[in-house]
């Protein structure tokens, strides 16, 4: 114990932290633990949630060596069993219970694609507009390598679950995502070597041009120049499922196909969903990984120089455009990888997927999270994604069932409006609102990185020197 | 002695850059494609010609407030669109509810009415946007505001879902369809010439309202240098407002135009037109409003002839892509438009 005491005294704030992080706990948490208590969610996992949540938030953890592990690894404990305990959980007023595993994954992807987004808007500060259509060049690249499509040339390569008799190139699933990350990001770069000699706004409307004429580009794919490249409409489906194979799975155990997967673990029913919830969930730490690192290079500071001062960062030496492409290139490769595992998730891609209202989304998750914040862009993400997958339906089911006309149950207060109202439809409206809010009331977002919040709050030079020439 | 001589030049070489060769080889191809399928489908031509010309002048007034938005504030206004459309609705249910029948006289009149009643409709929106939206944020980094346009813009979108549903809204069609005149063998009917005859009285009015006025003084002013002009006394968030209603009464006589004229509309057909006007605007030279037009001219004759021509034609499934591919490269190659300014980006 006297050691513990010495320990302290050698950070004297340590006392501090943790008083302000439990007042902030107790102010926040109170009420909340209350309402769902009240709610009818009053069950012991309640209890332990809240209990772990108190555990992880309230001690300064990062006070003690590899103390700052704790938190991560608490986080990645709740999610690794997230599948296990999740049919156990309570449910929130209004929103509904937990999300399911399969709206998991989702979330998961689309965690990833807002990390790409963030290294481009958060770190570099480049606004992109079209970053659906590094999405949709992953989706179709996990689509060429990975299913009939390509039937004139029958090209087998560590592919499961796929007759080696059926045509098509098939290539393993991890590799097609490395392909899928790569080719992307090659993308990205002859994107941006025109473009991104523009400032600001021009680079953001050539990056919506580009994100705009993708969807039509795969739409009408099935007859340029006389070949079928991307099936049109329909899309391009089945994709083969990821898994390790027979020989692997015969060596070590691992999963050989995903989709055939079956098993039971802890009294609970391991299917192909919950191996899709675990790759995902690699995938993200890789993706956490990497802009962590990114970020606190050599490059990463350079991009954020370039973010609060172009001119004075290219007065220092930064070389401006190298390092405007290689955030393009590293947001597009996380966008690949996300894009191309997404199709491979949904065994299929469609060109209806990649309207301009998934890069908004996608910003939507950064700017509410936090640019640049890689905590504030995982929770921006998470929840957004379950808002647009499960939470809005949820919501719209409690609002009609309370005061629609058309409402029967027995909860109903009072008739607001006549008929059902189709809550998912306006997402978009829901998130144009989240936006301008988050804007007009917080630009630097829910849990912003205290350098961002800075810049949002005393301005930075990011106007041009120099004036219009007249 | 003669080497240094030989040093001395008097007339730099003409070395044009690989950019401006590009350019130049394809507005080459362009013309011997206009050409072509001239020599080929006269009549076809005028056709589309005509239609294109009709189009632009619709796409114009849209550009017209993108680009009096643009001079001021520098703002991308998204919404812009929507307005457009919402008042494009508003023209709806008023045809719907009143003019279904109507000729003569009367319909002068109630068109006149819905006109009026219509911009100021969207004058109000785009105000009341400005005022709740984009005030706050004039002195955020210049990505703020952007990222808000982009929000009111969804917003308005799903108003208008909500308001009319996601079919589109069939108007009524009220405009005569009289012969004016005919253009190799091609009929130009009065629907048409009325709005061309709209577009270009407003262009010359709001050349005169920003050359020649108080108030015209006053935004050219704020828009070269906003703190310098409030110290000249100028009420620059007055002066702001008033161009937002400029704009907003602007995008409401389109929306008229653009409902009566295509007789239907629909939620997120708005956010498409914008985005070609923006085009337009960014093609003419942004802030420049003479520039607005021709730029809308420019793109709505490519889309017409690209959707009606046979001859090496990408076709109607294209025509967004065209028109952003449009956008690109005006932006890559020549940022400050067909009759713009220099502008810091273009160097």
């Amino acid at each position: 114990m006297d050691f513990f005491r010495a320990w302290l005294k050698a950070r004297p704030d340590y006392e501090q932290v943790v008083r302000r992080r439990g007042k902030r706990a107790l102010v926040f948490g109170t009420p909340a633990f209350l309402i769902l208590a009240v709610s009818g969610a009053a069950s012991l996992a309640l209890v332990l949630l809240t209990v772990v949540a108190v555990v992880l938030y309230v001690p300064a953890w990062n006070y003690y060596r590899y103390g700052r592990w704790v938190v991560v690894g608490g986080v990645l404990l709740l999610a690794v069993f997230y599948p296990f305990y999740q049919a156990n959980l309570f449910e929130f007023p209004i929103f509904g219970g937990f999300p399911s595993v399969d709206t998991g994954v989702t979330m998961l992807i689309y965690i990833m694609m807002a990390l790409g987004l963030n290294i481009v808007v958060g770190y570099a500060g480049l606004l992109d507009l079209g970053y659906v259509a590094f999405y949709a060049m992953g989706a179709y690249t996990a689509a060429w390598f990975a299913s009939q499509h390509f039937h004139q040339v029958n090209v087998h390569f560590g592919a499961v679950g796929v007759n080696p008799s059926v045509p098509g190139i098939h290539i393993s699933i991890w590799i097609v995502l490395l392909i899928a990350a790569i080719f992307t990001a090659v993308v990205g770069v002859i994107i941006g070597f025109p473009t991104l000699r523009l400032r600001g706004d021009y680079l953001a409307i050539v990056t919506l041009g580009f994100g705009e004429i993708m969807p039509q580009v795969a739409r009408n794919g099935d007859h340029l120049f006389g070949q079928n490249i991307t099936n049109g409409p329909q899309g391009i489906n089945p994709i083969d499922p990821p898994g390790f194979g027979d020989t692997l799975n015969d060596a070590t155990g691992v999963p050989s196909d995903y989709l055939t997967f079956n098993t039971s673990f802890l009294g609970h029913t391991i299917s192909g969903v919950e191996l899709f919830f675990w790759t995902a969930l690699v995938l993200v730490l890789v993706t956490v990984f990497c802009s962590v690192r990114l970020r606190d290079s050599r490059l990463g500071r350079a991009w954020i120089a370039i973010r609060e001062d172009e001119t004075a960062a290219a007065a220092m030496g930064v070389p401006l455009m190298r390092t405007k492409t290689w955030a393009y290139a590293a947001g597009a490769f996380f966008g690949g990888i996300a894009g191309a595992y997404y199709a491979a998730f949904k065994s299929g891609t469609f060109p209806d997927d990649f309207f301009f209202n998934i890069s908004v989304f996608i910003l939507c998750m950064v700017i509410l999270g936090g640019m640049g914040n890689i905590w504030g862009v995982i929770i921006g993400g998470g929840f957004l994604a379950y808002l647009n997958q499960e939470g809005l339906g949820n919501i719209g089911g409690w609002l009609n069932n309370h005061f629609s006309g058309a409402s029967t149950s027995s909860d109903k207060w009072f008739t607001l409006w006549s008929n059902e109202i189709d809550v998912p439809l306006y997402s978009s409206g829901i998130f144009g609102i989240i936006l301008v809010l988050v804007m007009l009331f917080r630009p630097e977002g829910l849990i912003p990185s205290s350098r961002r919040k800075a810049e949002f709050r005393e301005g930075v030079s990011d106007e041009p020197l120099y004036d219009v020439q007249h | 002695m003669s080497n240094d001589q030989a040093r001395i030049r008097f007339a730099p070489a003409f070395r044009p850059s690989p950019l401006s060769v590009s350019g130049a080889i394809l507005v080459g191809l362009l013309i011997i494609w206009l050409g072509v399928n001239f020599v080929k489908e006269p009549s076809e031509f005028y056709g589309l010609f005509l239609i294109g010309l009709t189009n632009g002048a619709v796409y114009g007034l849209v550009a017209l407030g993108y680009s009096l938005v643009y001079g001021i504030l520098e703002l991308i206004n998204f919404a812009h669109g929507d307005v457009f459309m919402l008042g494009g609705m508003l023209v709806a249910t008023m045809t719907t509810a009143w003019f279904a029948t109507t000729s003569g006289l009367g319909l002068w009149v109630g068109i006149s009415a819905m006109l009026l009643v219509t911009v100021a409709f969207c004058a109000t929106i785009n105000t009341t946007i400005e005022l709740v939206a984009y005030r706050r944020l004039r002195n955020a980094p210049r990505l703020a505001p952007l990222i808000t346009a982009i929000g009111m813009s969804f917003i308005l979108q799903n108003i208008g879902l909500r308001w009319k549903g996601a079919r589109p809204t069939s108007v009524p069609d009220i405009l005569p369809r009289g012969e004016v005149f005919t253009l190799g063998g091609v009929a130009y009917t009065w629907n048409r010439l009325i709005v061309v005859l709209f577009t270009i009285p407003v262009l010359l009015a709001l050349i005169w309202l920003v050359q020649r006025t108080r108030q015209g003084k006053a935004m050219r002013a704020t828009a070269q240098d906003r703190e310098a002009a409030a110290m000249m006394g100028i009420n620059v968030n007055r002066t702001i407002s008033f161009t937002f209603l400029l704009a907003g009464g602007l995008a409401g006589a389109a929306g008229l135009l653009y409902a009566l004229y295509f007789t239907n509309v629909r939620f997120d057909e708005g956010f498409r037109i914008g985005l070609i006007a923006f085009t337009a605007a960014v093609l003419g030279g942004i802030g420049n409003l003479p520039g607005a037009v021709l730029g809308s001219m420019v793109i709505a004759m490519i889309e017409s002839f690209n959707n009606g021509f046979g001859w090496a034609t990408p076709g109607s499934d294209w025509s967004q892509s065209i028109v952003f591919s449009i956008l690109i490269l005006i932006l890559v190659f020549r940022p400050e438009g067909l009759l713009g300014e220099r502008t810091p980006e273009g160097a």
